[in-house]
């Protein structure tokens, strides 16, 4: 075996998700490309993979770094809002559909990625329940100031109004239009972009977790006093965390406002941050791909329950109420294992009774 | 005179924040658990009096006081079959399954009572009084003030010198001990989710009778801002509570007043960010040191 290097079990683990999601995007464009998915779930496709990224961005504050953020939504604002102003902008430039795109997603990520580091800072001073409030306040001012926001655009250039519309020339457009959001988009994304988007965001978690940097943030979550005793920056690495997870989001924000002709800023509210922390917290803290398969799981699972239609949302509230009692209760807990041991109790009993058989 | 009116308006809001925010710092103290469906239990006590008074046309007072009766019902059962199977979880499984409960509220609401608002007939009649000349405070605000300050002369009375008082203050700092000492922990945690929703029944019938429009997601920005309103005076803390609760009040009529009414949430929560900034643990915190 000389020369051939092994894999660690969780580089292997990390390999698997990967390779399992991208053999579910084989199989959903085949399905799609055949006309077998309804347009229903063609629709969903993109906020599929935006919920995704934000669900595995959400879970490297919250599951590695350890610190409880309920603002998550308010990146994913800034990222769909900052994007599209310059996605749009863009446009006047060049006419490259892909390039637009490109640009307001970096674009989206960078803006998003600055204000995550601008909430970042208060995280040095705050811990726990504190910090979570911080978070929720923040995704609470950009939800009222997106709402306050009018951006125009015509031959005099931007125009920028608080409050009140700004006054544009007749043959210029509204880019942000209040509590409208944005409108007029152009619908650029496509499920692909949406997944090469995701697959980035994906490496680069594990590729950091799995770094001397990730080690330390783990360090600082498992005990923060020990881990900075023995030199971890705390500052630096809370900080790093915050602005990825936020550029992260930003992306999302802007792949996820760019599936739509309008986005509205309610979309980016309190109750979008606490569905993407369900997934995390249903997918198991510290797991990517538990975030990614929850993720998907709990969007595509209202719309499967489009049937019962009134009461979809009861049987989720329900069902979320019930995988968390049975998952972290230790009494359940013990009786659903009691019953799988049992079951594997029966099968080696066989087994063994059919080695006997075999020997007699 | 528009000044000291607009001092008024907001003492009476930060009542309301008050009231709910003791239901939510009650709670914290002694489960150390953020109870996110405390916002809906407000809504369906508002629901309960609003069928009581209109639809059955029950005087105020007996609509009151069914639906703190529903109401401390509903919290005590939700504390039994939610969260007190999780009193060993993790504080995020809690704060999931309390999300799970506040959209189990919402949407049972919605489909028992419909999404089409209500309007909510104040409990104390229209019209107000004529302080001085141009200074007009009407009922609601008046009345919403003198619940608030009983409601918080009542609490410290209780706290301070009852004996289940007593076992809540002992509970919140030691739940290991208060039990070898023969308190009987889940009976007292119990009665803190009883007395929160009983406020939070109250909170609601006079939330609503301020701002008559009664939707099933009525109760939750109220939640979060009262929350908040915890939060900024030191979860934990009664009094905290109270200077919470009317600083915000304030805080937020005067934003509406003088600056603009869409961005008024926005300084809300910039304030409170800035307060944690200087106090990390809120006004009346305690800071806690941790050991290694």
């Amino acid at each position: 075996m000389k020369g051939k290097k092994t894999l660690s079990k969780t580089s292997k683990n990390n390999f698997i998700t990967m390779g399992g999601l991208l053999l579910v995007y084989v199989i959903v464009l085949i399905l799609k490309e055949g006309g077998i998915t309804t347009n229903l779930i063609n629709g969903q496709l993109v906020p599929i993979c935006a919920y995704m990224i934000m669900a595995i961005s959400l879970n490297l504050t919250v599951g590695i770094l350890g610190e409880l953020s309920l603002g998550h939504a308010g990146f994913m604002s800034v990222g769909a809002f900052g994007g599209v102003l310059v996605g749009t902008l863009m446009q006047e430039v060049s006419d490259s559909k892909i390039l637009c795109l490109l640009v307001a997603v970096i674009a989206g990520g960078v803006l998003a990625a600055l204000a995550g580091f601008l909430i970042g800072i208060p995280v040095l001073r705050l811990r726990g329940d504190y910090l979570a409030i911080v978070t929720l306040a923040f995704g609470q001012i950009i939800k009222s100031i997106v709402n306050i926001l009018y951006v125009g655009l015509d031959a005099d250039g931007l125009h920028v109004g608080f409050i009140e519309k700004p006054e544009i020339l007749e043959e210029g457009k509204m880019i942000i239009n209040g509590a409208m959001g944005a409108t007029g988009i152009r619908k650029l994304s496509t499920f692909t972009f949406a997944f090469i988007v995701l697959m980035l965001c994906l490496i680069v978690i594990y590729n950091l977790i799995q770094s001397r940097t990730g080690r330390a943030i783990m360090a600082l979550r498992d005990n923060r006093i020990a881990a900075e005793s023995v030199g971890i920056n705390v500052t630096k690495y809370k900080l790093l965390v915050f602005a990825i997870s936020a550029a992260m989001a930003g992306m999302a924000g802007t792949v996820f406002a760019y599936n739509y002709s309008t986005v509205a800023p309610t979309k980016f509210d309190f109750n979008t941050s606490i569905l993407v922390l369900v997934f995390v917290v249903l997918g198991g803290l510290g797991s990517m791909r538990g975030s990614l398969i929850a993720a998907a799981l709990l969007t595509l699972l209202p719309e499967l329950l489009r049937e019962f239609s009134d009461y979809r949302m009861l049987v989720y509230a329900i069902v979320l109420i019930l995988v968390m009692l049975g998952t972290n209760n230790p009494k359940i807990r013990d009786f659903f294992a009691k019953i799988v041991g049992k079951i594997k109790s029966v099968f080696v009993r066989k087994k063994t009774a059919k080695e006997e058989n075999a020997n007699g | 005179m528009e000044f000291l009116s607009n001092v008024i308006n907001g003492i009476s809001l930060g009542s309301i924040y008050a009231i709910i925010a003791l239901g939510y710092t009650m709670v914290y103290g002694i489960a150390k658990m953020l109870n996110f469906a405390h916002g809906d239990v407000i809504m369906v006590g508002a629901y309960v009096c609003f069928f009581m008074t209109s639809r059955y046309n029950m005087p105020a007072v007996v609509g009151i006081l069914l639906s703190m009766f529903v109401c401390t019902v509903l919290g005590i059962v939700i504390e039994r079959l939610a969260y007190k199977p999780l009193r060993q979880a993790t504080s995020l499984a809690v704060l999931i399954t309390a999300i799970g409960m506040s959209y189990f509220l919402q949407n049972g609401a919605q489909l028992l009572w419909t999404s089409n608002p209500k309007v909510f007939k104040s409990v104390v009649g229209d019209g107000g009084v004529q302080l001085t000349e141009g200074l007009y405070v009407s009922h609601v605000t008046l009345v919403t003030i003198a619940v608030c300050v009983i409601i918080m002369i009542a609490l410290t009375v209780f706290t301070g010198k009852s004996k289940m008082g007593k076992a809540m203050r002992a509970c919140s700092e030691d739940k290991g001990a208060a039990q070898l000492m023969g308190i009987n922990v889940n009976t007292t945690i119990s009665i803190t989710f009883a007395i929160g929703s009983a406020l939070a029944a109250i909170a609601g019938v006079l939330l609503c009778s301020a701002y008559p429009n009664l939707v099933p997601t009525t109760g939750s920005m109220p939640g979060i801002k009262a929350f908040t309103a915890a939060v900024f005076g030191g979860i934990g803390s009664i009094p905290g509570a109270l200077i919470g609760g009317i600083l915000l009040g304030i805080i937020e009529i005067f934003a509406k007043a003088y600056i603009s009414t869409e961005i008024s949430d926005a300084i809300v929560f910039a304030v409170l960010i800035v307060v944690l900034l200087v106090k990390p643990t809120g006004l009346l915190g305690k800071k806690i040191s941790e050991k290694v």
